[in-house]
């Protein structure tokens, strides 16, 4: 579905390039958690797949056609809820719709359908400011859902949540995407959510890096929490936490 | 009661002044508040039904064209750096201009007129209202743009989604600002030089000695800005529930 071919992309200013010659794929219907150390590049992956940094060399596809000459392609899901605070919980689901001149009856359906699904219909007339940590990422994540894209891109949806809330948000996350079977890119800090939430890994261990290891998570599609606790996952965890440690102290 | 400690320290000052004024005892250097009171009833006919009229006209004018100018002036700020540019250093320096000597200028080329007056208002107020909500539209988060940016939406959807609701509050304080700056503009203009309004009528007071006849005009507007204000307030607080949440 996602493809990247040879690209290399370097901010102004820096004096080293973020990625080099940078090449790699995403099966459709894939859950992959992108991993590394703080400012490694993880969220430029991201930048660059939703067309807000410009790309310098090399090119990106989905479906094979460039994603210059596309739209709707991939939705993003910030670390921040970033709801606009005077519009209510679903005049906030509908704005890609609205910006996208999608119709407004449609736009009532559709928004009532997946706050339904994730469980926030009695809150349609709320405002943000009512609703808790947990609830607002979940009516961010409705709101990336009405993007309408097949491709979604969650850049630490639950990294500023509690610990419990967190939890139940990574379980509420597996259930939604077993329910609506978009691809997912996932950026996490926490390799054990990355191993709960995904199939595969890619860890970023260089700075610039021009490949990503591919791990694949041996858990089945179905999973709870007492997965993690299987010898070969506690296996896979502390290898993965060994291969960031080895990038951070590089 | 909320407003005791202030309600009590005006009190402490009006009996302060009261005191002083009769210590004095010379109306035409420092009337005391009752004496100012009084000579409000006595005036009542002229001040409410002349000269707060001819006031309030030149005052409502002065602000109405003043907030168009001044979205206009931040609006296209905001849109285009290069009128940024160019604009925010003129305005700026508008605000240099003592709008006291010039004034009499304006009398000179538009004459006792309405338009004199609603000038040196305009002068005075469109400057909180242009650069106010100007910083509120540049003040938009740059991560909620990119979001919309990912989205798909254009500039103008950015304006009108993004920081037309963001620059909202910063739309009611410039306009607080402006309303007490508005009638200060418009008094200051009519001691200058007018055939009615509560500035000119201040000063005709002065000029028969009338201390308490000076005082009462002057009482009515500050009354009056802040009635004002405590309305605009009242309907920002009905509009906007979210300015904490910003």
């Amino acid at each position: 579905m996602l493809e990247f071919k040879n690209v290399t992309f370097q901010y102004e200013g820096d004096e080293v390039p973020m990625m080099t010659d940078l090449s790699f794929s995403v099966e459709e219907g894939d859950f992959v958690s992108i991993i590394g150390a703080s400012g490694c590049g993880k969220s430029t992956i991201f930048r660059l797949i939703n067309g807000l940094e410009k790309l310098q060399q090399g090119e990106i596809t989905v479906d094979g056609k460039p994603i210059g000459s596309l739209k709707q392609y991939s939705a993003f899901m910030p670390q921040k809820d970033l709801l606009f605070p005077w519009r209510t919980v679903a005049e906030n689901i509908c704005l890609p719709m609205e910006l996208a001149g999608v119709e407004k009856k449609e736009q009532e359906a559709r928004c009532k359908e997946v706050l339904e699904q994730v469980g926030l219909l009695d809150y349609e007339r709320k405002y943000p400011k009512d609703l808790s940590g947990g609830m607002k990422q979940r009516v961010s994540f409705a709101r990336t859902l009405l993007s309408g894209a097949d491709m979604l891109l969650l850049d630490e949806p639950f990294s500023a949540l509690d610990f419990l809330t967190r939890v139940d948000m990574q379980e509420w996350l597996l259930k939604q995407r077993a329910h609506y079977h978009k691809t997912i890119l996932f950026i996490t800090h926490d390799v054990e959510e990355a191993i709960f939430l995904s199939r595969k890994i890619f860890v970023i261990q260089d700075r610039p890096f021009s490949s990503m290891e591919m791990v694949e998570v041996p858990l089945p599609e179905e999973r709870d929490r007492s997965d993690l606790k299987r010898p070969e996952i506690v296996e896979l965890k502390e290898q993965l936490i060994g291969k960031l440690r080895r990038s951070v102290s590089v | 009661m909320k407003n005791i400690s202030s309600l009590i320290l005006v009190f402490l000052l009006l009996m302060v002044w009261q005191g002083a004024a009769m210590g004095i005892d010379a109306a035409y250097i420092l009337p005391s508040p009752i004496e100012i009171l009084v000579r409000l009833w006595e005036l009542r006919e002229p001040l409410f039904l002349v000269h707060l009229p001819a006031t309030m006209g030149v005052t409502a004018l002065g602000l109405c064209i003043s907030v168009a100018l001044g979205l206009i002036l931040a609006v296209s700020m905001d849109w285009n750096p290069r009128l940024e540019k160019a604009l925010y250093p003129v305005i700026v320096a508008s605000q240099t201009i003592p709008t006291t000597a010039i004034a009499p200028l304006f009398i000179l080329w538009f004459g006792y007129g309405i338009w004199s007056k609603v000038l040196v208002t305009i002068l005075m107020t469109f400057f909180p209202i242009a650069i106010t909500v100007f910083d509120g539209l540049k003040g938009t988060k740059r991560e909620m743009e990119e979001l919309l940016l990912t989205y798909g939406a254009t500039k103008k959807d950015i304006f009108l989604k993004l920081k037309l609701p963001t620059a909202l509050p910063h739309f009611f304080s410039a306009i607080k600002m402006a309303i007490p700056l508005s009638v200060i503009g418009a008094a200051i203009a009519e001691w200058l030089g007018a055939q009615s309004g509560l500035g000119y009528f201040s000063k005709r007071m002065m000029t028969q000695l009338d201390g308490a006849g000076v005082f009462a005009p002057v009482v009515l507007l500050s009354v009056v800005a802040m009635l004002t204000v405590w309305i605009i307030t009242l309907i920002e607080n009905k509009i906007i529930t979210w300015r904490k949440e910003l």
